[in-house]
């Protein structure tokens, strides 16, 4: 009896640290592929139309599903907040409450969510298909690096088109909150755009939302460029590895927007 | 000085305690097709990935002009893929590139030659393979002989002096694989390359080969001409080059009692 409960809990332990060294395996994995990604970023950007061309695909493709998205995020803001504002006879604050959600919170959080759904799965798939099809190695059988070739240029893609579409979303979000409170409730014009510019601080709101959301390219894209290169060369694994982006992406993007918030508002 | 332009030496590779290669010695001269045959998993490939410095031996070396692959840094064996090319066996085209740009890839990437000249290399290496009148299809577009070729000419691209091909008859119509087949040949005559192919379809690659190697449980279990390989008497020799089905490799992979097992 005593054994089989030793054995049960020596099993239970080996499973344990088993699956914690290849957590940690695998973080130290993404670490360097991250490390490789920047050092190779100069062989990448001499040729500067790869990364163009990656911005086109991971960002201006994402364009459609940020731009509604926003926009119904916006209208929902505006008529949650103005139920709650009218109570306190503070209906004209209702722009201020619609940009602040959105500049500091909303706008990078959701764009990085819809990012890593959109953007992020596609990256991770087509590394994911290219190792699978021995494109990746043809690549280095050429002599050709994969890291400043294929990484480096999505990479920067990512990080340059996070804090555009987050801007966007914030933008979209804000018309989508003014056409409800505005022509369809009937606040008042003026008090909309003047409480928004008076309350809106450059460096507090929006500075903040934006380093947030480069924070967030850099986590998901580099998410999604190591799930694809990890991914095991089957359909099964690179299927796996989709899924854990979207996963991942989504955990860390709200666990880093708690750690970044905390910190914002105590410095 | 040695004609040789690739050389294995005493060498032994495994992974996750698999033994796969145990002190395999290998020779291939300038300007021949030698060819590495063996039953699917005897790690033919892998000796293709061992040559092209993908992966370290455990144990001996492997030379390229007279060069220690797995002693090169990172930088030293990208030099040594200069000289190289290689045809995957299911091509690896880059799907995302047209044909005429997955051929011109190497020459953007490891040259400065101006794109005109790029335009009519990448044209003389498509006509080399039959295929310049399908420039600007997508490798979707090709069927499977088609992207063999394509993959062909972007592996000679660079004129390399050593290419590389790994299965490159499988899955291929009987037309196609005479069309590869000849190519091999006649790009490696043309080109005054040395080319090694890792296959296991017999007939098409003894009509080609100058030399071959038999790699059975890890070890060189043959090697001569197709003529000498074709009279061999070795069992294992003779059960793969005549294709039968039983021999010294069993038709039955190991197995408890086949009773006991239905029974219990």
């Amino acid at each position: 009896m005593i054994n089989i409960i030793v054995n049960m809990v020596s099993r239970l332990l080996r499973g344990i640290g088993s699956r914690m060294i290849a957590r940690v395996w695998r973080l130290g994995a993404g670490t360097r592929l991250f490390m490789l990604a920047i050092v190779y970023s100069g062989e990448s950007f001499r040729r500067f139309h790869l990364t163009l061309r990656e911005v086109y695909f991971t960002g201006v493709m994402s364009l459609l599903i940020i731009i509604v998205s926003a926009f119904f995020v916006g209208m929902v803001l505006a008529l949650q907040g103005y139920n709650t504002l009218q109570k306190y006879g503070s209906s004209e604050a209702i722009g201020v409450l619609v940009a602040l959600a959105l500049v500091r919170e909303l706008g990078p959080v959701v764009t990085a969510l819809l990012f890593a759904g959109r953007a992020g799965t596609a990256i991770t798939a087509e590394i994911g298909l290219m190792k699978t099809t021995e494109q990746l190695s043809a690549m280095e059988m050429m002599a050709v690096n994969p890291i400043a070739r294929v990484v480096a240029p999505r990479f920067w893609a990512g990080v340059i088109s996070m804090p555009i579409l987050a801007a966007l979303f914030s933008m979209v979000g804000v018309l989508g909150g003014y056409l409800v409170a505005v022509p369809l409730i009937g606040v008042d014009d003026g008090a909309f755009w003047s409480q928004m510019q008076a309350n809106v601080d450059v460096r507090a709101d929006i500075i903040n939302g934006v380093i947030k959301s480069v924070v967030f390219g850099v986590a998901c894209t580099m998410i999604a460029l190591f799930e694809g290169f990890d991914a095991p060369p089957t359909a099964e694994g690179v299927s796996h590895a989709t899924t854990r982006t979207v996963v991942i992406s989504s955990l860390t993007v709200l666990g880093l927007d708690f750690v970044l918030t905390s910190f914002m508002l105590v410095v | 000085m040695t004609s040789n332009i690739v050389e294995i030496d005493n060498l032994s590779f495994g992974y996750n305690g698999r033994v796969l290669h145990k002190g395999i010695n290998m020779a291939f001269p300038k300007g021949k097709v030698v060819a590495i045959m063996g039953g699917s998993g005897s790690g033919k490939t892998t000796l293709l990935r061992l040559i092209g410095g993908q992966v370290k031996p455990t144990k001996g070396e492997v030379r390229v002009n007279g060069q220690v692959v797995h002693e090169q840094s990172r930088d030293g064996i990208y030099q040594l893929r200069r000289s190289m090319g290689m045809l995957f066996q299911h091509g690896a085209l880059f799907t995302d590139l047209s044909v005429f740009d997955n051929v011109a890839f190497p020459m953007r990437e490891l040259t400065d030659l101006p794109e005109s000249m790029i335009r009519d290399l990448v044209l003389l290496k498509l006509n080399a393979v039959g295929l310049r009148g399908a420039y600007k299809f997508m490798p979707t577009e090709l069927s499977g002989g088609m992207a063999r070729r394509v993959a062909l000419a972007r592996a000679v691209a660079l004129d390399p002096s050593i290419i590389m091909y790994d299965e490159p008859f499988a899955g291929l119509d009987p037309i196609s694989m005479g069309v590869i087949c000849g190519l091999i040949r006649s790009l490696n005559d043309a080109l005054g390359a040395t080319s090694i192919i890792v296959s296991h379809d017999v007939k098409e690659t003894f009509l080609i080969a100058d030399y071959v190697y038999f790699v059975a449980n890890g070890e060189v279990a043959a090697e001569g001409t197709p003529e000498d390989l074709m009279q061999s008497t070795l069992p294992f020799v003779h059960q793969f080059v005549h294709g039968e089905k039983d021999g010294p490799v069993p038709f039955h992979y190991a197995a408890p009692d086949y009773r006991a097992q239905l029974l219990g």
